[in-house]
Parts: C-alpha cells; structure tokens; sequence
C-alpha cells in the first residue's frame, strides 16, 4: 500500500509502525486567525483520529471550523491562520513542526485532498490528461514514458468512458461529475493512505453525487485508504462514513460510530440536527427544534375569491430553442455560400413542448437533473426569458406574449416574483437589506406605497423574522439564512400571486433550510400565494408541494401528487432520482 | 420565530443604525481602518493632501511672485533666501513649483473627469446590451489604442490649437480605451448575476438596472484606473508642454519648467530641471500608490 518506499520515499516518509494503529492523531488542535477585529479562534480544543482504512465523517454547519480543521493538517492555512497549539501526527510524522519540504511530500503523495469546487481546483487551459501526469512525475510515480498510460489507467479506474479520447480534454469539455471524478484521479493518483473530501458532492445532482461517492467509497477501499468526509449533510455522512465527529463552532461536541449516533444523538446540537435532516416520514413542522416557539399565526386573510375552473398559470405547449454555434468554417469554404446542411440541427431545444398548471394557493414542484431544463422554465414563466413558442397564461391574461424587456415595467410584474437560489448572488453587494426589499415598492408600488415604503419594509422584515437591526448591513455582514430571508422578504414585498424558489435552500445548513421552509409554508397561508417549487432535491420538495413535476431532458417524465409520485413511482428515471438520495441508517430499512 | 443562533452569530446590540450622523460615523471609521491598516496607503493620502492644499492655496503660499523677473539674481543655485535657486531670469524656482501644481492639477483631474465618465457610459452601454454598439465602439476603441499614445495626443492638441482646453481633450481622448475596457468587462460579468435578475423582478427597467445596480459595483476597479490614470494624465500634460504644446511660457508649468532647466543641466544648473522634475515625480507616485487605498474606500464589502 505504501507506494515502493524504498525507491521513492525518504526516510522521514516512512511511518513509524510501531506508535500506533492509528494513522493521524490529532490532539488539542487550535486554530487561530488575526483578523481586523482581533483574534479568532476557528478550531478550538479538537481531538480525533483515524484508523487505517477507516472513514472519518466531519459534520457541522458553516462557521464551525470542520474545512478549517483538514487545512490545518495540510498546511495549507491561509497566511492569516496559524495553529495555536496541539499536536497533529501522522504516521509517526509530526506534521506541526515539519519543515515545509517535508509538507510538501506529503501533500499528494501520503495526504491529498477533494475540493468542493471541482471546477475550480482543476487548471481550466491545461488538459485533464496532462494535470494526472502533473501529479505523477512531480512525486516520482511515473516517468515521461510511462506518464501517459498510467494516466489513462487512472481514468479508468475514476470510470471515465473513452479515457484515451477524455485524456485529451479540457475541464470545461466536461460535466460537473466528470470534474468531480478527474479531481479524485488526481487526489488518488500517488496512492495517498490519507483521502481528505471537503463537501466533494455540493453542487452535484443527487445521482451525480451517488456515483462518485460510490466511487470514493470503493476506491479507498480497495486501495486500503483512510478517508475524511467533510459535508454538512448527516445523511450523508452517516450513509458513507464508519465514525463521525460533529463540529460546532470550532469544537467537537460529539463522536461515535455513524449508526450509533443516529440511533443515540447525545448533545442537543447533534440532535437538532439529525431532526433538521429531511427524510422520510417527517412533516416539514418535526423539521424545527422541539423548543421552537409555536409560531404565532397572524390573523388569517378571508379566503380569497378564485375564479371557478381556471388555473392561476397555464403553460401549453411550452417550447424553447437556443441557437447552437455555427460549426467552423474550412478556409477553403470560406467564399461559397454557406448553407446549414439540413440534417444537422442549428438549434438546441432545452424545453419541448411542456404543459403544466398551478391553481390557486398550490405548491408545485419542479424536479430534474441539471441540465433538464427546469430554470429554462421557470426563467420564462417569470418572464426573464421569451419562449420560442407556447404561450404562458397567469391570472387569465397571455403574459407569454409580452416581451420580457417591457414586462419589467408592466403592471403584471408585482404578481410574479422570485427567490433565487444564492441568496448572496441575488443581493446587490451595493445595497444595504433595506435598499434590497425597498427596491421593488419603489419601482413598481404607487405614490402611496412609496411613502410608505418605511413602514411596509419594517413589516416585511417583521414577516420573515429578519431583525431590524440588521436592515442596514450590507449583504456580507449577513450570514446566509439572513440573507435568504431579506430574498424572500424583496419577494413578497408586492403581495405577488406566484412565487417561484429557484433551490433557495440549496445554499444553506439544514438546520437554516429548516427554518426557511418553514416561514415559506407560513407565509404561503398567510399571503395566499402560489408556489413553484424548483429543485433537484426531492425530499425537500416533498416537505413543501402537493404536486411534482419531473422533467428530464426538456420534457416532462412524470407528474402526479406529491405522495403517490414518491411511494410509487411510475418511471424508471424517478425511481432512480429517489433511490439516490442518501438515507441514514435507521431510516434505511 | 425564534432567532437564537442567527442572532447571536450576528453579535451586534440593537441599534438603529439609520441615521445620517451614525452613518458618517461608520464611513469615518472605515476610511481610518483603511488608512491606518496600510502605512502605504496613509502616507499617499498624506501626499495627495498636501498636493491639493498646495494647489489650491498655492499663490499665497508661494514666498515669491512666481513672474516676477529679477535680473540681478539670475541663475543662483539654492540658498536660503530661495530653497530651490533661481532661473536664467531671476524668478525663485520654489514659488514656481508651488503655484505650477494648481494648473497642472486642473489639467489632470479634468481630463481623467472627461475620460471616466465617456468612458464608463461607453464601456457600460457595451458590455450590458452587447450587439451592434459593442462591436462598434470596441473597434473605434481598439483604433485609438493602435496608435502611439502620446503621439497621438501631440496630434490632437496641433490639429485643434494649442491652448490648455485642447491638452485636457486630447488627455481625456487617450485615457478613454482603458475606462471603456475596465468598465465593459466589469459590466459584462455582472450583466447575468442573480442580483440583476431580481432587480428585473422588482420592475428595474434596463437602464436603471445598468445604472443603479451594476456600475456602482463595477466602481472599486474604476478607482484604480483613475488613481493611475492621475498620475499619468499629469505627465502627459507635461510631456505635451515640454515639446512646446499647449502651455506656454511664462505660466509656472512643471513640464516646461523641465524643458527650460533642461538647456542649463549641461552648464551646471541643474536646480532649474531637477525641482519641477521632482514635483512631478512626486505626484505621480502619489496617485499611483493611492490606487489600492481609493479601492478599499468605496468597496462595501471592505466594511465589517
């Protein structure tokens, strides 16, 4: 398992077999930054250890010190940061007094890493095949004549189709999972005994994010690996991982083996947060904490007048076309008539022919695979985006026919809103909270709404439980739940009629998502809107919709009540997108 | 709704931020963090304080009138009645340093004004709508820049007159390609941010959308460019006089004092070049490190 110590490695690389069966062994680590307001103490007091072969699972929400705690046993800190005290060690090496030289034979060869982004931890003008060999020549495991075929090899094990075609393209030729499985060839490719994953899978479908755990999970295993599974999801780690620690602001307040935690949660924070876990047979209400103040219902509107027998939206036959590139012309044909042949499409459909409606106070989801066209349809319901053809009926009146550039100003507009999915893309760095939920009763309210835009925006603060103080902050002095309410707040500033949540849970910890999907059910009663719900994650979108849509590919695959849809699922594609969301132990059988 | 863990993460008392003396408060204290977190950044300010005081207080400041001719004592080196000597017609070289900052100054800052704002609308108007305009004006830009820049400038100033308003133009016209540049890129980027889109939601017509949301937040790489574009807008203006255009003599005037000294180096006076010269340089530099402190300034997210 240790890669041919004896020609490569030196002495110091070679782990000292007799300490221990432990391979690292982190006691008392504490980690601090200097900021401009003082010191930080981000890790504080942690202790654990891995075993050879074992799967380490760290759990905790943003801010609790879980990446900061791998980097730290990389140094790879960043300048601001240094290890206050403690000892790390790993395999008889002292990793906190090494010399840089050492650190950075261990970086890749003993330790590697999987970063969250794997578009970003991939170099974007270098090809995929060339950054393995990068990785293989630098710590002496392949030679320029061999560098190539054990590249390949390596492609092959990451079960990439085609290695010897794949070899050859750039990052951007692949998709996110394809990414994702290059980055863990190049983790893998010394043979590290230490696998560190740091939320390998965030922004990966749920099948995606299958597949390469999976992978994960089967190549440590058959390489005899120690793996650290950073994530924020307890589903998820319990699911892939042999012991979990969670972390809660820079301190570990539990440890034990994954099912034991499930069954036995110990310290109330880990309890709060397997009960924020969405799952099976859980009401979206068992989501809050069971001390949760009842929220107090505000008086509830007299039921709104709906027409009879019409649907709030209407879509038919809802098409949308994007003109693909021109292929490159040879020189040659540089002066004839360029003519398109016919059999090659110059087109490419991301949304075919959909049909779908939303009545009155209904909560529609709308589930896919990226890719499948589900913000191509919700861009051009609300009117972001003009269809190719169809039409899009809100509230009795063709709003498809509108060009999207005037419906900013239209009257329509304040009826259809949105919550986006990054409630920190979505606010203007610019604005102040207020600024962000005033912005729309300014433009589109009357005189009268302006002059009382004070008021209304302190009321809208009020509704989504954003505290006024914090409505002169700027977005980044916010953290994400509060900026994912100041979104909703700006949403339904105007009272609109259909609001559609573009994932707006997708960027935030459970026990957040918890809280938000919450208040959305709330404020749904309370405001008589409708929603559509757009998500990849199914088990969210259970919580919150009586009906599901499923698309795939710019169709739609299947479509029923929320429940039957989910105990019975009628195609193939849906039983596949269910059986991969990750299920904890006890809610497995 | 209980708010525990959100609110305690925030860790701010309640106050009422809104109103206007807080608010200067906090814009106070973060232009001292910014000034006193970089000593770089504290001793440009210093500089640039004192270039503007000396600019706009400068004639009076000036121990003598700087046109005043003295025959008597043409040509002294520095001394302690005149710091910086004297020049071939007796007129005390400091005094004429001091009073040449306000013009100089005026030149540069009127013409980085022109070429920022055309500049920003341009570059703006491209990156967001893209099309036609874009190709366009990228291509009318691109032809500005294929020339030698300065060439250019001595062009312009010769075919339109050789008076101070046509140096200011003919500055603003070649610094214009790199506020276009920096503010089209800027804009394009943001163009499809999510922040973007909400503001269409919220009934931003396109303009609007272009003008409150996206170029204020394409402003803290603008104030780099305008930082050192200061710097070089003022050499530039000297580089113009120095070959005989635009300023003309006796105006006090950095540039043609260094050409005027310049004829006396070989003889020995090198008081005459070496003073402007270092004004100049010294000006320059300021603006160039006042770059980054600027940036930091009208960035929010340098806000805690």
């Amino acid at each position: 398992m240790s890669p041919d110590a004896t020609n490569f490695g030196k002495t110091i690389m070679e782990p000292d077999k007799k300490t221990s069966k432990n391979l690292v062994e982190v006691d008392n680590l504490t980690v601090e930054f200097t900021t401009r307001n003082g010191i930080v103490q981000a890790v504080s007091d942690v202790s654990f250890h891995i075993a050879k072969g074992e799967t380490l699972g760290i759990v905790g929400e943003s801010g609790s010190g879980k990446s900061v705690t791998s980097y730290a046993l990389m140094r790879i800190l960043e300048a601001n940061g240094m290890i206050a005290s403690g000892d790390m060690v790993y395999g008889g090496i002292d990793l906190k007094n090494a010399s840089n030289s050492t650190m950075r034979e261990i970086r890749g060869r003993e330790i590697s890493m999987i970063f969250q982004n794997p578009r970003a931890a991939l170099n974007p003008i270098r090809k995929v095949g060339k950054q393995l060999e990068d990785v293989m020549r630098q710590h002496g495991f392949a030679t320029r004549q061999n560098a190539k075929a054990k590249a390949i090899e390596l492609l092959k094990m990451v079960r990439i189709n085609n290695p010897e075609d794949r070899y050859h393209s750039y990052p951007h030729e692949l998709s996110g999972g394809m990414c994702q499985r290059i980055v863990i060839a190049v983790a893998i490719a010394c043979q590290p005994r230490l696998l560190i994953a740091d939320e390998p899978t965030t922004g990966l479908d749920v099948t995606t994010q299958k597949a390469v755990l999976d992978l994960v999970g089967e190549l440590t295993k058959a390489q005899g690996m120690s793996t650290i599974l950073i994530t924020h999801d307890l589903g998820l780690a319990s699911a892939y991982c042999d012991r979990l620690i969670v972390m809660e602001k820079g301190r570990v307040v539990e440890s034990a083996g994954a099912a034991d935690m499930f069954a036995r949660p110990a310290h109330p924070y880990t309890q709060k947060l397997i009960r924020a876990t969405p799952r099976l047979g859980a009401d979206i209400r068992d989501l809050l904490p069971e001390d949760a103040e009842p929220r107090t219902p505000s008086e509830p509107k007299a039921p709104a007048v709906h027409p009879e027998g019409q649907p709030l939206l209407q879509v038919t036959d809802l098409v949308k076309d994007f003109p693909l590139k021109a292929p490159v012309k040879k020189l040659r044909d540089m002066f004839k008539t360029a003519k398109a042949p016919d059999d090659e499409p110059t087109v490419f459909r991301a949304v075919d022919t959909l049909n779908m409606t939303i009545d009155y106070g209904e909560s529609v989801g709308l589930v896919g695979e990226s890719g499948c066209g589900k913000s191509t349809t919700s861009s051009m319901v609300m009117r972001l985006l003009d269809p190719t053809s169809g039409s899009i009926v809100f509230d009795g009146v063709d709003i498809g026919a509108m060009p999207a550039k005037d419906f900013a100003t239209s009257e329509y507009r304040s009826k259809l809103q949105m919550v986006f999915q990054d409630p920190t893309d979505s606010l203007n760095p610019r604005f102040t909270a207020r600024q962000s939920i005033a912005d729309p009763l300014f433009r589109l309210g009357g005189p009268e709404v302006r002059r009382d835009a004070d008021r209304r925006v302190a009321r809208l603060a009020d509704m989504v439980g954003l505290p006024k103080s914090l409505l002169e902050r700027f977005p980044h002095q916010l953290s994400g739940g509060q900026k994912a309410r100041v979104g909703i707040a700006r949403a339904i500033a105007l009272d609109p009629k259909l609001l559609i949540l573009d994932e707006p849970t997708a960027a935030l910890d459970v026990s957040v998502q918890a809280v938000v999907l919450n208040l959305l059910l709330d404020l749904k009663d309370e405001l008589d809107m409708s929603y559509l719900f757009v998500s990849h994650d199914l088990n969210v979108v259970r919580l919150l919709c009586e009906k599901v849509v499923v698309m795939r590919g710019g169709r739609i695959e299947e479509t029923g009540e929320t429940e039957a849809l989910m105990s019975n699922p009628q195609t193939e594609y849906t039983r596949m997108l269910l059986s991969a969301i990750p299920h904890p132990p006890e809610m497995a059988a | 709704m209980t708010e525990t863990t959100l609110n305690a993460a925030a860790g701010l008392p309640e106050i009422d931020e809104r109103s206007l003396g807080m608010r200067i408060k906090t814009q106070v204290k973060h232009i001292r963090y910014v000034l006193t977190s970089n000593p770089v950044t504290l001793l440009a300010f210093t500089l640039f304080v004192m270039i503007v005081i000396l600019g706009i207080f400068g004639p009076w400041i000036a121990p003598y009138d700087p046109l005043a001719t003295n025959a008597s004592i043409a040509l002294q080196p520095p001394s302690w009645s005149h710091w910086f000597g004297t020049d071939q017609l007796g007129r005390d070289v400091l005094s004429r340093v001091i009073v040449a900052t306000r013009l100089d100054l005026l030149i540069s800052v009127c013409a980085v004004a022109i070429s920022f704002v055309a500049g920003s609308v341009v570059g703006s108007i491209a990156g967001y709508y893209g099309g036609w305009f874009d190709k366009i004006s990228g291509r009318f830009i691109d032809t500005i820049m294929a020339f030698p820049l300065f060439v250019l400038a001595m062009g312009i100033v010769a075919a339109l007159g050789n008076t101070v308003e046509n140096i200011v133009y003919a500055t603003a016209i070649i610094n214009l390609p790199f506020y276009a540049r920096v503010a089209r890129a800027e804009v394009n980027i943001r163009r499809n941010a999510g922040f973007v889109q909400a503001a269409k939601l919220s009934g931003n017509s396109d303009a609007r959308v272009l003008a409150c949301h996206i170029f204020p937040n394409a402003l803290p790489p603008m104030m780099v460019q305008i930082s050192l574009n200061m710097g070089w807008a003022i050499l530039n203006a000297a580089g113009l006089s120095f070959i005989g255009l635009g300023v003309r003599p006796p105006t006090p005037e950095w540039g043609i004092m260094v050409a005027e000294g310049a004829n006396f180096i070989v003889s020995g006076e090198w008081w005459m070049a070496i003073f402007p010269g270092a004004a100049l340089m010294l000006a320059v530099f300021t603006f160039n490190l006042l770059g980054d402190g600027l940036r930091d300034i009208v960035d929010p997210r340098q806000r805690t």
